[in-house]
C-alpha cells in the first residue's frame, strides 16, 4: 500500500525533462545575458570617465570612475556566480551533448576560461589601485579587463557560432569525434559576424542600461556636472554602437539567409519557396501552412536578402526541409515575433540615437528636453529586450537542432526525470538573486550621495576593512 | 599527452581543495560562531580572510569542469548524469553562497547582514559535502562508463560517499582554522590566535579520525582505490600525513606562516594521492585515462591554454598580492581617493 502510493507519487513526479532543461537553460541564460553588457562594457567606459579624470583634473570624473568600478565589482561578481551555473548546467541538462561534442565545443570555452581569470583579477586590482598605485599606472591596469571582456565574451559566442555553423572535427561512420582542429572549431563560419553582433550589442545595451539611470535622476532634477557627465559617456556609447549595429545586424541576416536558410525562413514567415517575398510586420503561420495577419510591405524580404537581384530574390520556405528538421510551426511565430521585436526596438533605439547625435551637432549641447530624457530613461529596459529579442531569434530559429544538422536537442537532454524541481529552484533563487542585487546597487548608490565621498571597502572585490591600527593611521592622516 | 591533462586535472582539483577549500571552511566557522555578539570578533576576521579574491576561487571550479568537457567527455556525461542531484544541490549553494555573501558586505543593517550571513554560512558547508560525496561516488567505481547513468541515489548516498564528503567538510574547516590563526596573528589579536588555534586542532583530530574510519570504509566499498592509497599512493598519503601532523606542531610553536604551508600541503596530499591511488583510471575499474581521452587536436588546444594561462594569469595574481600586502602597511598614509595627486610614488 505505501509502496504503491510512492511508487504514484514517483510516477507523477517524473516528468518529460526536455521542456523543463530547454526552460532552465533559456531562464539562466537569459538571466545571465543581462548581466554581459555590464561586464563587457562597463569598463570601457569607466575609462574614459578615469582618462577624462587625469587628463583635465575632473573631481566628478573621477568620483563617477571610482563609484563605477564599485558597481561593475558587484554585477561582476553576479554575473560570476550565474556563470558558474551555467558551466554546472551544461553537463547536468545537456550530458549527451557534452558527451559527444565536448571534444569540439569545449575548446573555445577553455579559452574562455582564461579571459574570465584575468578579467576577475584585474577588477579587483583595479579596485585595490585607487589607493595604492600611480593614477596613470593604475588607469592601464583597468585596459586588461576591457580586453578580457571582449575577447571572453567572443569565446563564448564563438562556441555558440559552432553550434549553428559546426566545423573544424572529423567523424567517424558512428558518427563519433575522431579528430578536432581547435582553430576551425573557434573560427567557424558562424563566428565572425555572430561575435561582432553580440560585443557591439554589449556596448549598446551596456550604454542605454547605464545611461538611463541617470537620465532618471535627470528627470527628478539631478542635472549638475556629475550626472550630465555619467548620462553623455555612457549615452554617446550607446549611440555610436547603435548605427554600427545596423549594419553588422545586416550582415549577418544575409548570412543566415545563405548559411542557415531554414532559420530564416521562420524569422520571415516564409512557409513555401518563392521569389517576391513581402516583409511582413507582426503575422502569424498557420498550422496548415498559411500566413495571416500582420501588415506585408510587398517584396521587401527577397530585396532585403539580395539587393543585386531585387524582388526576384528567390527565399527559400519551411517547407524545403523535412518538418522533423525545421522549427515547429509554434517555434517559428516565435522566432518572427522576436525578430520584429529586435528590428522595431533596434530602430527606435537608432532614431533616439539620432535625435541626441542631431542635437549635439547642432547645438554643441546635451539635449536636455524632457521627452528626450524620458526616452532614454525607458532606453535601458528597451535595449535589454532588443537584445533578448536578438538571443530569441538565434536559439529558437536553430532549433530542432543543438548542433545544426548533426544532434537534435531532445537527444542531447538528460533522461533526468527531476528537472522540473530544479527549474523551479533555479527560478525561485535566481528571482531573488535579481532584486537583492538591484537592491544592493541602489542601496550603494544612496550611501554614496549620503557620504558624498568615495571609499573602497565595501565592494564585492575590494579590500578588506582596515585593522584597527590603519584606521586610526587614516583618521590621523585626515586629521 | 592525455596523461600530462589528466595530471592538470587533478593539480586544479587539489587547487580548488585548497584556494576553495579555505573559503568553505571559513563559512563553516562563521556558520557555528554562535550569536551575533558572540560572534562578531571571529566573523569579522573571517569575513576580511577571505574577502578580496573570492570569486577567484571559482574560476578554478569552472576551469575543472571545461577541462573535463573537453578532455574527457564521455567520463563528465557519465559523473554528470549519474551524479545529478548532488552537484545540482553544489551549483544552488553556490549561487547562493556567492551571492550571499557578496551581499552581506555591501547591506548595513543587523538583519540583513544576519540574514545573508546565514545563507553564507550553511551553503558554505553543504558545498563541500556535496564535492566530497561526488568524489566517494566516483572512487568507489559507481560512476559508469560510456555516458550512461549510475544508480541516482546510491551513487552518492553510499559508505565512501558519506565518509568522503564529511571528510571534505572536515578537511576544508582545518585549512580555514590555519588560514586565520595566521590572520589573526598577522593582527596581533592573541585572543582570536587563541580561539582559531583551539579549533584546528579539534578539526584535525576530527580529519585523522575521519580519514582513518574512511580507510576502513574503502578497503570494503572500494578496494580498487584502497589498494592504490596503501601501496602506489602511499607515499604521498604518509607525505600527507606528516604534513598535517607538522601543521600542528609548527602552530603549537605559534610558528604561523609555515603551519599555514604544510595545512595547504596536508590537504593537497588527500587530493593528490586519491588521484595517484585510482591511477590509471578515470572513472575506477571502467573506464582510464587514456580511453576516456578527446583527439590530439584538442588536447594540443587544452595544454596551450594551460600555458597561457600560467603566463597571463601568474603576473597578475603576483601584482594583486603585492597591492593587497601594501595596503597593509600600518605607515601608509591613506590619501582622500577623491584627490587625484597626492599619491606617493609606488615603487
Amino acid at each position: 500500500m505505501f509502496v504503491n502510493a510512492g511508487t504514484q507519487v514517483l510516477g507523477v513526479l517524473a516528468v518529460d525533462p526536455v521542456p523543463w532543461a530547454r526552460s532552465q537553460m533559456a531562464f539562466t541564460l537569459a538571466f545571465h545575458i543581462i548581466l554581459v553588457p555590464l561586464g563587457v562594457s562597463w569598463a570601457f567606459m569607466t575609462l574614459i570617465a578615469n582618462y577624462r579624470a587625469l587628463r583635465h583634473d575632473d573631481a566628478d570624473a573621477l568620483l563617477l570612475a571610482q563609484r563605477w568600478s564599485k558597481y561593475m565589482a558587484v554585477t561582476f561578481a553576479v554575473g560570476a556566480v550565474t556563470g558558474t551555473v551555467l558551466s554546472f548546467e551544461f553537463g547536468l541538462l545537456w550530458p549527451k551533448f557534452m558527451g559527444r561534442w565536448g571534444e569540439a565545443f569545449g575548446v573555445p570555452f577553455g579559452f574562455e576560461g582564461i579571459f574570465f581569470f584575468t578579467e576577475a583579477i584585474f577588477v579587483a586590482i583595479y579596485i585595490y589601485g585607487w589607493r595604492r598605485m600611480r593614477p596613470w599606472a593604475h588607469f592601464w591596469t583597468g585596459v586588461p579587463i576591457v580586453l578580457a571582456g571582449i575577447f571572453g565574451a567572443a569565446s563564448v559566442v564563438a562556441a555558440n557560432a559552432w553550434m549553428n555553423s559546426p566545423s573544424g572535427f572529423t567523424l567517424d561512420s558512428a558518427g563519433n569525434v575522431t579528430s578536432v582542429d581547435p582553430v576551425g572549431v573557434i573560427f567557424n563560419d558562424a563566428m565572425p559576424l555572430e561575435t561582432a553582433h553580440m560585443l557591439v550589442a554589449a556596448y549598446l545595451v551596456g550604454g542605454f542600461m547605464i545611461a538611463s539611470v541617470y537620465a532618471v535622476a535627470m528627470l527628478r532634477g539631478r542635472r549638475d556636472a556629475y550626472h550630465r557627465l555619467a548620462f553623455v559617456i555612457a549615452f554617446t556609447v550607446a549611440a555610436v554602437a547603435t548605427p554600427v549595429q545596423m549594419g553588422v545586424g545586416d550582415a549577418l541576416a544575409r548570412w543566415v539567409y545563405t548559411e542557415q536558410p531554414t532559420k530564416f525562413a521562420a524569422i520571415e514567415l516564409v512557409p513555401r519557396t518563392s521569389s517576391d517575398v513581402p516583409e511582413r510586420l507582426l503575422g502569424h503561420l498557420n498550422s496548415n501552412g498559411t500566413v495571416t495577419g500582420g501588415i506585408p510591405i510587398p517584396g521587401l524580404a527577397s530585396w532585403l536578402s539580395d539587393p543585386s537581384t531585387g524582388k526576384s530574390t528567390v527565399v527559400q520556405g519551411l517547407d524545403n526541409v523535412p518538418a522533423d528538421t525545421r522549427p515547429t510551426t509554434e517555434e517559428a511565430n516565435v522566432v518572427h515575433l522576436a525578430w520584429d521585436v529586435m528590428v522595431g526596438l533596434g530602430t527606435l533605439l537608432f532614431l533616439l540615437s539620432l535625435w541626441y547625435g542631431a542635437y549635439w551637432g547642432l547645438r554643441r549641447r546635451l539635449i536636455e528636453n524632457r521627452a528626450f530624457l524620458a526616452l532614454a530613461a525607458c532606453s535601458g529596459v528597451l535595449a535589454v529586450i532588443t537584445m533578448e529579442a536578438g538571443w530569441v531569434v538565434t536559439e529558437v530559429g536553430r532549433q530542432p537542432w543543438i548542433v545544426y544538422n548533426y544532434m537534435k536537442v531532445e537527444d542531447a537532454a538528460t533522461a533526468n526525470t527531476g528537472v522540473w524541481v530544479t527549474f523551479i529552484a533555479v527560478t525561485v533563487l535566481y528571482a531573488a538573486l535579481g532584486v537583492t542585487a538591484i537592491l544592493v546597487l541602489r542601496g550603494m548608490s544612496r550611501r554614496f550621495r549620503r557620504a558624498g565621498g568615495f571609499n573602497d571597502t565595501d565592494a564585492p572585490y575590494g579590500p578588506t576593512a582596515m585593522s584597527r591600527d590603519e584606521t586610526s593611521a587614516e583618521e590621523g592622516a585626515v586629521r | 599527452m592525455s596523461d600530462t591533462v589528466a595530471v592538470v586535472l587533478l593539480l586544479a582539483v587539489a587547487a580548488y581543495a585548497v584556494c576553495g577549500g579555505a573559503d568553505f571552511g571559513a563559512g563553516f566557522w562563521d556558520l557555528i560562531a554562535g550569536s551575533p555578539d558572540q560572534g562578531a570578533r571571529p566573523r569579522e576576521l573571517i569575513e576580511r580572510s577571505i574577502g578580496p579574491v573570492w570569486e577567484a576561487n571559482h574560476v578554478w571550479l569552472i576551469f575543472i569542469f571545461v577541462v573535463t568537457w573537453t578532455a574527457f567527455p564521455e567520463a563528465y556525461a557519465s559523473i554528470m548524469l549519474t551524479l545529478f542531484v548532488p552537484l545540482t544541490i553544489a551549483a544552488l549553494g553556490i549561487v547562493l553562497r556567492g551571492a550571499s555573501f557578496a551581499f552581506r558586505k555591501s547591506v548595513v543593517t543587523l538583519g540583513n547582514r544576519r540574514l545573508f550571513g546565514a545563507a553564507f554560512a550553511a551553503s558554505s558547508v553543504f558545498v563541500p559535502y556535496c564535492m566530497g560525496a561526488v568524489a566517494g561516488g566516483i572512487a568507489s567505481g559507481r560512476v559508469p562508463a560510456g555516458g550512461k547513468a549510475g544508480d541516482p541515489v546510491d551513487s552518492w548516498i553510499n559508505p565512501t560517499s558519506i565518509v568522503t564528503g564529511i571528510l571534505a567538510v572536515a578537511a576544508v574547516a582545518y585549512l580555514a582554522a590555519v588560514y586565520l590563526v595566521w590572520d589573526a596573528r598577522r593582527d596581533d589579536d592573541t585572543e582570536l590566535v587563541q580561539y582559531f588555534r583551539r579549533r584546528t586542532l579539534v578539526a584535525a583530530v576530527v580529519v585523522a579520525a575521519v580519514a582513518a574510519v574512511g580507510m576502513v570504509v574503502l578497503h570494503g566499498d572500494a578496494p580498487y582505490v584502497f589498494d592504490g592509497m596503501t601501496g602506489r599512493a602511499l607515499p604521498v598519503v604518509i607525505l600527507g600525513v606528516v604534513c598535517g601532523f607538522g601543521a600542528l606542531v609548527l602552530l603549537v610553536r605559534d610558528a604561523t606562516l609555515g603551519a599555514r604551508a604544510l595545512a595547504v600541503l596536508a590537504v593537497a596530499g588527500l587530493v593528490l594521492a586519491w588521484g595517484v591511488a585510482q591511477w590509471p583510471y578515470l572513472l575506477p575499474e571502467t573506464l582510464t585515462v587514456s580511453d576516456a581521452a578527446a583527439p590530439s587536436g584538442t588536447l594540443g588546444a587544452l595544454i596551450l591554454i594551460v600555458i597561457l594561462a600560467a603566463v597571463i594569469v601568474g603576473p597578475a595574481l603576483a601584482l594583486l598580492y603585492v597591492l593587497a600586502r601594501r595596503g597593509a602597511l600600518p605607515e601608509e598614509g591613506v590619501p582622500d581617493a577623491a584627490d587625484p595627486v597626492a599619491h606617493p610614488p609606488a615603487g
